[in-house]
């Protein structure tokens, strides 16, 4: 029985170790290839023959063709103001949605969940014309246009939120109408500082969204090489006139961005799951 | 409002015309003069430019852009020819301007219906400074909705009617309508439907791909998902916390970095062809993207690779809330571990995860990067518009932003909403926290 017993465990831990490594090989060799010496998409061996830093140091000097420090810096101030903007939209619309009662709630979330049914870029070709009637599509003000999009339409996003805002029991803000404390006073007093996993979630996840977004960003840059965000970058080096040469700048610039996205992820991930497991415990 | 109408006195009805009136009367002179600055606002809108927008909403445009002669002056003159998509646009973004007044107009009837009453039972009437109080309390939602209301209209609702109108016209490189083109009803339906022709075809292959995709995806993702959770919270596992991790790290890095470099590994001089030849194993490239049959295996594997993470992460959770007497129950009947995950953990977790079933199947008909990033629908048969593995989200993009056929693609995303709505809105509503939303407050 025992021995049946460290037999299945061996199993177990065997199976996990294979699955981890096919898990883990993809991210392993996209590291390797950052500090490979040999340029060119194509290799002979899964190790590299010579490591090096120049590819780091070509991705942050080397900025006539692309540049990435550019698109870095553009990336933050756009991610910046939309994940401010989305976390004011969300948690507003949570608030009101979980809490108040008002004529229109129950259509406009029925509203929401059909809105969401829609692929979220079936209506981008739109979305780039009605920024260009407002002016938004030239020059610096793209930067605007990019928050915009990524932060305008944030509120529909409201059912996470929601279900955090719902357990938080009603007798606490009821507590505090009778000492006479006004909606607003409850929602910034009471209700704000009890979400702290879910506020952390919200700015996270809109804090990420432009860094792995390129669909909208494409779209809304079109050739404005100038704005564009380091999704996009990193998508242009693989397109055939650069990856010759780009290639394993590719990869040291998909490492610079994925460690710190990777450590935002799993603190957001980490938020949800407190979230998950309700406001005030007890 | 009818009431208003009807039992109103002469300045509620005055306010019907002339916004605001019946709140100035009444003493409200802020809020009346706001009104009545709105309705003037409108009103040089709808003549400065309204009108026009929706006068040419039904004809969109006819006039070539291009050059005329002038006989006075005896030169070729540049004419600005109509360009029906902006005329579309602005007449949609009017009719939304309309609509918003309107609500704007009830709400000034009301409001002066409302203060005429307060002011016949002598009550008090709330002054400016005390409206804008009551924003902050009763009227909260008010402060709070207006401006994600505002954008979601501006970014979603106004963008999504227009793609929803473009489906009904013509708008495509097709005979070269992109700056000119014309309602034609369901034209577009009628030839997407029609299996004879090469839209068609396409058609119908996109869409059974689609669902096929999608129910393969789901189910798998949350079947192999399960048992990798159950694998690691098992009794005997060491380290579970480092298998978690390890798990976890492949879906926190950034999708377009994990699959673009995936792709990258898997082409035909990639890193495992490379491998496989140099083992000996294979003589030949396996062709992972170009063949029809591999490239949908391999977008289903390697969405096996992105969704198992995600499935394990949800489900961990509520497999230790699964109550142990069944599963000791089961022991004592001599169940193996098979029969126990078929017959009590698969159908408790069916039960409790419904929802979230739906939402990754709705992701997944909708899941984009995965194709784009890791295939572009390749490969695709001559003449085609679409690949071998293009979802109809994938198709929907190529269609608009490659070939231009924007009135196409229109029409592909109104069938994927349908193909979603029809699908997921019923059981949402069926699902017990919709019902119950305060269920166990």
């Amino acid at each position: 029985m025992k021995k049946k017993k460290i037999a299945r465990n061996v199993v177990a831990h065997f199976v996990l170790s294979i699955l981890g490594i096919i898990w883990v090989s993809p991210l392993f060799w996209i590291i390797l290839t950052s500090f490979r010496a040999q340029k060119g998409a194509y290799t002979s061996s899964f190790f590299p023959k010579q490591y090096t830093l120049d590819n780091y140091v070509k991705l942050f000097t080397d900025t006539n063709i692309l540049n990435f420090p550019r698109m870095f810096t553009n990336t933050l101030v756009v991610a910046v103001f939309s994940c401010i903007i989305s976390t004011f939209f969300v948690l507003s619309v949570a608030y009101c949605m979980s809490r108040l009662r008002f004529r229109l709630r129950k259509p406009m979330m029925n509203i929401a969940m059909i809105l969401g049914l829609f692929p979220a870029f079936m209506a981008m070709v739109a979305v780039y014309y009605i920024l260009k009637a407002i002016g938004l599509s030239e020059g610096a003000m793209i930067r605007v246009a990019l928050v915009l999009v990524y932060s305008g339409s944030a509120g529909i996003q409201f059912y996470i939120a929601k279900g955090f805002f719902d357990t938080v029991p009603k007798s606490i803000d009821e507590a505090a109408r009778i000492d006479g404390a006004t909606r607003w006073q409850v929602f910034t007093r009471i209700t704000i500082p009890l979400s702290k996993p879910i506020i952390v979630y919200t700015v996270l996840t809109s804090f990420i969204a432009p860094w792995v977004d390129f669909i909208f960003a494409r779209v809304i840059c079109r050739a404005n090489a100038n704005y564009y965000t380091v999704a996009i970058g990193l998508w242009q080096m693989l397109e055939k006139e650069y990856v010759d040469n780009w290639y394993t700048c590719f990869a040291a610039g998909a490492v610079c961005i994925s460690i710190p996205i990777a450590v935002l992820f799993i603190i957001m991930q980490r938020c949800y799951n407190d979230s998950m497991s309700g406001a005030v415990k007890g | 409002m009818v009431k208003a109408l009807t039992h109103g006195n002469m300045f509620t009805r005055l306010s019907c015309l002339v916004m605001g009136i019946g709140n100035i009367v009444c003493g409200q002179i802020t809020k009346g003069i706001i009104y009545l600055l709105a309705e003037a606002a409108f009103i040089y809108f709808m003549i400065t430019n309204g009108i026009h927008c929706l006068a040419m909403l039904p004809g969109l445009g006819d006039r070539q852009q291009g050059e005329v002669w002038n006989d006075a002056l005896g030169v070729y003159e540049y004419v600005k020819g109509d360009n029906s998509l902006i005329i579309l646009l602005y007449g949609i973004a009017t009719l939304f301007v309309c609509a918003a007044f309107v609500i704007f107009w009830r709400s000034n009837v009301k409001s002066a219906y409302e203060q005429q009453l307060k002011k016949e039972a002598g009550r008090h009437i709330n002054s400016f400074a005390e409206d804008i109080k009551s924003l902050f309390d009763e009227n909260l939602h008010k402060l709070l909705m207006t401006l994600p209301v505002a954008g979601i209209l501006t970014f979603t609702i106004v963008p999504l009617v227009f793609m929803i109108a473009m489906a009904f016209t013509n708008y495509s490189k097709i005979d070269s309508h992109l700056v000119l083109f014309d309602w034609v009803g369901l034209e577009n339906f009628k030839q997407l439907f029609n299996a004879g022709g090469s839209l068609g075809k396409n058609f119908w292959s996109v869409l059974l791909w689609t669902i096929v995709w999608a129910v393969l995806a789901t189910g798998l993702n949350y079947v192999l998902g399960m048992l990798l959770a159950i694998l690691i919270n098992r009794k005997g596992t060491k380290l579970k916390g480092l298998w978690r991790f390890v798990f976890i790290l492949s879906i926190a890095v950034p999708q377009f970095v994990s699959l673009l470099v995936i792709r990258s590994m898997l082409t035909q001089d990639g890193i495992i062809n490379v491998m496989l030849k140099n083992a000996g194993w294979i003589e030949k490239a396996l062709p992972f993207f170009t063949n029809a049959t591999w490239a949908r295996i391999t977008v289903v594997v390697v969405n096996l690779w992105v969704g198992i993470p995600y499935t394990m992460m949800q489900v961990t959770g509520i497999l230790q809330n699964i109550p142990q007497e069944i599963y000791e129950a089961a022991d004592v009947d001599g169940a193996n571990g098979f029969v126990k995950f078929f017959k009590i953990t698969l159908p408790y977790m069916l039960f409790v995860t419904t929802p979230y079933l739906i939402t990754t199947f709705t992701a997944n008909i909708n899941n984009f990067n995965i194709v784009y990033l890791l295939t572009k629908g390749d490969p695709v048969m001559a003449g085609d518009t679409a690949g071998k593995t293009d979802l109809l989200v994938t198709w929907l993009y190529k269609l608009t932003v490659d070939y231009q056929y924007y009135n196409l693609g229109a029409v592909i995303g109104i069938m994927t909403f349908i193909l979603l709505a029809v699908g997921s809105l019923l059981v949402y509503r069926r699902t017990k926290s919709y019902k119950d939303e305060e269920g166990f407050q």
